[in-house]
């Protein structure tokens, strides 16, 4: 079984159903419809449970990379098609693959017109994104982390909202920007180590000053990604004109690319660089907490509210992630996971009531709870964990990186919990204008609760939220040896390099 | 198995009663839920039987929980006689409101959730008070917050009751965010956050000194006075009590159950269950001291003016959770719980009365529009009176016991603190005395204030409401006669078996029993005083509080709008949090970040662009005069440089 190519099937299955979704033709547009559908939500569940048997078939005591593939690629080079994942990275293949089916179904109903073509871009868009959390190598890397923003640049710019095309171009530009400097970084390093292959980068040290300049490089196109402040404002734009599943995607999974990049590259690859600027993350960080929290109190936009929530709880990623204390960066990881099912569920919360009434103008809604009160159940559960309430998802993460910024700089990790506190005021006033209170509006006195097929998309969601927060070591243990080794490894460069600086006196 | 299952059936109910609440309905959900916990109330006897009077603590780990490096956080079940304690308190107050709530929310439209959410807080508060660590302590804490937050906007249609929900959750996270900190303290100072641990360890750091804020300080300082802001949040202190009295917002039952008997009281018990780190830091347990003091007094001169039943009694249980506090602040952590589980059972007896009393006006809480319905509903009244006596701290009665040992604490502490304490708890008890009885006198004596309809129908309760007051009127009545020797007498060593510790050099508690006679006797003859005035004021010549209201309107109305403590936070924190978003919103991203970024970058481009374009006129000329301007240039340039 351990013998088949399982993140290679992983990684291209959806291509294939894709494929497959093209070929799809019927005088009849519903007809195409339904069997693009069912065919994408098939192929999104069969990888799904092949993306369960990698999880099956990793070990979980191994640091290292595991089931590694290799095909050359460029003859002549190192370039090469290599595909593994560790401790870190598998999380990351399986949220993408989870979250992807639950997309597609929630879509149901929601997109109408082009249903062929959308399937097709979601299916595509899955590939990219699990490809780039497998990719061994710096340039199949590149070609999947890149080739993300196209599916996801037509899904906004073509089934969005009226500020569409704004919304897309702000998006690919920005991302762009950022990632071209990767790029140039990337060759640098290709000249400099004469190799591609990311387990071997992760070995060679870099001359210092170099470092310098390569991590401010991919700092560049991580930091969008993540987005950190002040390259933050592509999100609530692009949240707010893509369509519910793409918000989805969006926040649950492209979000956690720009975290991943700096666990993957940044921190093993130039270390040294990451000690002198752990101060600029952290203040970016902190800004980002604060200052995207008191922003999302005052917004009038549901989407937009979550999306500046989503950019304040990043900000706890990269706090943890930087702090390089077992907890910290432990703890990240789990709030990267937890982010993406707590912020994908609250966007299809929002498409929930978006579906039926088409605003997501906060003032318009109000005493929903009266006629759905399953959806308010629901609701609250996501707020609460949105607030990293003990008991799900949410807290393990935000707790655990607030205790590893401690143990570094306590400074830190008291700014960052005034987000506790932020974060709980604009969820409970959102939650309270849009559930809560009389329904005064004619218009909403006919909404009908969820349907089963809503249920259904949720349910996985619940499960896995109180499962997060309840029995966490499911999550955390495989992490431990890998996260262990990126830790010792940092440890190791930084007294090296401490070493020969002090040899140099 | 008998521990386990007392702390899980109530939250089983809740989620059998709030998942399958339609197809059980009311009357199903209210048994699931009534059974569950009564079962729980039942256990209780046992486990408190055999953990608290035989001295069997145990342990039981459930599952594990947080594991990251050295951090290790399991599930788990704590029970010694600190927590055999407020289980009982819990459980039988919790059991008690579940079973007046049957009665008193017999007209509301959603039982089953109301219903749910009790168990719920239940299930929350057991987990806080068996927990053993300070993680799953924070759990139980803020699990008990969010029920609570459900419980104050239970009635969601009402603006009010949504905004008391949410300023309790968030005035609550404020504590919660010092707590937090108070944890990550602890675990920086010891590497663990298990209680066993840390009370192990805390005798060595005793003198450690950590850098934190860069300053440096004494270390197990600084955590216990993280922790405390915890619990000033929960227990409503001064500064961060404004919560409390927009919390009766809520149905009464919740009044009586979270915000007066058991979840406040979270706070006192969490210190209480730190004594063995709180005992190493004398500055801490001085803030507590003065801070708890404060409180005691404060809320007591608020609790003079406020005209609404249900807030005169928030108020008072503001400045009995001050009382509390100081006693812990002169390491008489036994009194203070003492005193928790007295209050428990008088505050719960006074809140369900008011209940009981609102129910039979018609909903009505003022108390200017009460009065002289004693006759019509003579059981409550005569409980109110019993809870009352208690409050007030009248000898025998069940206050009587647990505040006369925390004044005669606070002046056995022999520290100036502890002077100041005994002083502003006997100007509260005064008062205490004073507005409990102008709260009976207002709500049951004089003339009727009430309309004629009103009135004409003012009738009492059914007995499935007052069966539970009468449970907790004897528990208001023998709770301190019973408890006394075992919780602060001769017996509490024996009692406590270690669950609180206390250092040699802080003998409050021995030196009760050597106080002069006037310090004993103070308390009893300001309450009577108190009792007397109210007398006089309401019944006697009710013309005076208005003269006095008068004559210092400038006092009169501080204490009535509460030392204006709202306004303050709203002026200094809230509007300007808004403010401040939006500015960030609309000038930070809008103007500055998308301005001078992506649009302002998109602009420019467009602008060049044009200028640009405008240069391909398409006349030859213009492109003839172009190329000679470059060949002049070039030409220019090559001869300067050519030498």
């Amino acid at each position: 079984m351990t013998d088949w190519p399982l993140l290679t099937i992983t990684t291209f299955l959806p291509l294939v159903g894709a494929l497959f979704i093209l070929t799809i033709r019927h005088d009849k547009a519903e007809v195409v419809a339904r069997n693009a559908r069912n065919v994408a939500l098939l192929t999104s569940l069969a990888t799904f449970v092949v993306s369960l048997a990698v999880y099956g078939a990793f070990d979980p005591k191994i640091a290292d990379f595991q089931l590694k593939e290799t095909v050359a690629w460029f003859p002549g080079t190192t370039i090469a098609y290599t595909m593994g994942v560790d401790g870190i990275s598998v999380w990351f293949v399986l949220l993408s693959t989870f979250l992807t089916p639950i997309c597609i179904l929630s879509s149901v109903g929601a997109v109408e017109s082009r249903v062929k073509e959308y399937m097709v871009a979601f299916l595509v868009l899955e590939t990219m994104m699990v490809g780039m959390f497998a990719a061994l190598d710096l340039v199949l890397f590149y070609v999947f982390f890149e080739g993300v923003l196209i599916p996801m640049f037509i899904i906004i710019g073509v089934w969005g909202g009226q500020r569409r095309v704004y919304a897309a171009f702000k998006l690919f530009l920005y991302t762009l920007a950022g990632s071209v400097l990767m790029l140039v970084a990337m060759l640098a390093m290709y000249i400099e180590a004469h190799t591609t292959d990311i387990p071997t980068l992760m070995g060679h040290s870099f001359p210092q000053a170099m470092q310098v300049w390569l991590w401010l490089a991919f700092f560049a196109s991580f930091a969008v990604k993540v987005p950190m402040w002040p390259v933050h404002t592509w999100l609530p734009d692009a949240h707010v004109e893509a369509p519910t599943a793409g918000s989805v995607i969006l926040a649950g999974v492209l979000l956690k690319m720009g975290a991943y990049g700096f666990i993957r590259f940044s921190i093993p690859m130039f270390p040294e660089a990451s000690v002198t600027f752990t101060p600029l993350i952290y203040t970016l960080s902190i800004v980002a907490v604060v200052y995207t929290s008191l922003v999302a109190l005052v917004q009038e936009d549901m989407k937009k509210l979550i999306a500046y929530s989503s950019i304040a709880h990043m900000g706890f990623v990269t706090i943890g992630i930087f702090s390089m204390t077992t907890q910290g960066v432990e703890g990240a990881l789990f709030q990267m996971l937890s982010h993406g099912v707590v912020s994908g569920a609250l966007f299809l919360c929002v498409g929930v009531v978006y579906d039926r009434m088409h605003t997501r103008e906060i003032t318009r809604y109000g005493g929903l709870v009266e006629r759905m009160p399953k959806y308010a159940v629901v609701f609250m559960l996501m707020t609460m964990a949105s607030v990293g309430l003990p008991g799900t998802s949410g807290f393990v993460g935000e707790f655990l990186v607030l205790l590893g910024a401690f143990q570094v700089n306590t400074w830190v990790s008291a700014f960052a919990a005034t987000g506790m506190v932020l974060g709980a005021a604009y969820m409970l006033l959102l939650y309270r204008r849009v559930v809560f209170g009389r329904m005064v509006r004619e218009d909403l006195k006919t909404i009908v609760d969820m349907s089963p097929r809503e249920l259904a998309v949720f349910a996985p969601l619940i499960v896995v939220v109180i499962w997060m927060g309840i029995y966490p070591p499911t999550f955390l243990d495989p992490m431990h040896a890998s996260v262990a080794k990126l830790i010792d490894n940092y440890g190791l460069a930084r007294a090296a390099a401490d070493a020969l600086t002090l040899a140099a006196r | 198995m008998m521990y386990v299952l007392a702390i899980f059936l109530p939250l089983l109910a809740s989620l059998v009663a709030g998942l399958f609440g339609r197809t059980l309905g009311d009357r199903g959900a209210q048994i699931v839920t009534c059974g569950a916990v009564g079962t729980s109330a039942l256990l209780s006897i046992p486990i408190f039987l055999t953990v608290a009077m035989e001295g069997h603590a145990v342990t039981i780990t459930l599952l594990s929980w947080i594991q990251s490096g050295t951090v290790d956080v399991s599930w788990a079940l704590k029970f010694d006689t600190l927590t055999a304690v407020m289980m009982i308190v819990v459980t039988w107050v919790s059991f008690m409101v579940h079973v007046y709530s049957v009665g008193y929310m017999s007209h509301d439209p959603s039982i089953p959730r109301f219903m749910s959410y009790l168990s719920l807080f239940t299930f929350a508060m057991l987990m806080l008070v068996t927990s053993d660590n300070l993680v799953q302590l924070f759990f139980g804490w803020e699990g008990v917050g969010v029920a609570s937050y459900l419980l104050i906007g239970f009635w969601y249609e009402k603006p009010s009751a949504c905004s008391a929900a949410i300023k309790a959750f968030l005035v609550n996270r404020v504590g919660d965010f010092g707590f937090a900190l108070g944890i990550f303290g602890a675990y920086f100072l010891f590497d663990t956050v298990s209680f066993d641990v840390i009370f192990a360890v805390a005798p060595e750091k005793a003198a450690a000194t950590v850098v934190f804020f860069g300053h440096e300080w004494h270390a197990i300082t600084i955590v216990c006075l993280l922790l405390f802001v915890g619990a000033m949040g929960k227990s409503a202190q001064l500064g961060l009590h404004t919560w409390l009295p927009d919390a009766m917002e809520g149905p009464t039952p919740v009044s009586a159950l979270i915000h007066a008997a058991t979840m406040v009281t979270a706070g006192v018990f969490m210190v209480a269950r730190m004594s063995p780190l709180f005992e190493y830091s004398a500055t801490a347990l001085m803030v507590v001291t003065v801070v708890g003091a404060a409180t005691a007094f404060f809320a007591a001169t608020v609790g003079c003016v406020q005209n609404d039943i249900k807030r005169v009694i928030a108020y008072s249980t503001c400045s009995q959770l001050g009382y509390m506090f100081f006693a812990i602040g002169v390491s008489a952590y036994q009194a203070a719980i003492f005193h928790l589980m007295t209050h428990a059972f008088f505050k719960a007896l006074l809140f369900l009365g008011a209940g009981s009393v609102i129910h039979a006006m018609s909903d009505e809480q003022d108390i200017r529009r009460m009065g002289g319905i004693w006759r019509h509903v003579k059981v409550t009244w005569a409980l109110m009176w019993i809870g009352s006596l208690a409050l007030a701290g009248i000898p025998f009665f069940a206050g009587y016991y647990s505040k006369d040992v925390i004044l005669e604490a606070a002046w056995a502490a022999g520290s100036p603190v502890g002077q100041m304490a005994y002083w502003l708890g006997i100007a509260a008890a005064f008062m205490t005395a004073f507005y409990s009885w102008r709260l009976l006198i207002l709500v049951f004596h004089g003339k009727p204030r009430a309309d004629e309809r009103v009135m004409a129908h003012v009738h009492e309760s059914p007995a499935v409401m007052i069966v539970p007051l009468l449970v907790l009127a004897t528990g208001a009545v023998f709770a301190g006669w019973v408890g006394y020797e075992l919780f602060v007498g001769h017996e509490q060593l024996h009692f406590w078996a270690g669950a609180i510790k206390n250092l040699p050099e802080h003998p409050a508690l021995e030196n009760v029993h050597h106080v002069p006679g006037w310090v004993a006797l103070a308390p009893t003859v300001v309450a009577v005083s108190g009792i007397t005035l109210a007398f006089i004021f309401y019944l006697v010549a009710p013309v005076l509080p208005g003269l006095l209201a008068k004559t210092f309107n400038g006092v009169y109305r501080f204490l009535l709008n509460k030392w204006y403590f709202d306004e303050l936070y709203d002026v200094l924190f809230v509007r300007p949090a808004f403010r401040l978003g939006r500015g960030l919103w609309k000038g930070g991203d809008g103007a500055l970040i998308d301005g001078v970024g992506p649009d302002g970058v998109a602009a420019a481009t467009r602008v060049i662009a044009a200028r640009v374009a405008r240069a391909q006129s398409g006349y030859l000329y213009h492109y003839a005069f172009a190329m000679l301007i470059g060949v002049a240039a070039f030409v220019t340039w090559y001869m300067f440089n050519a030498r």
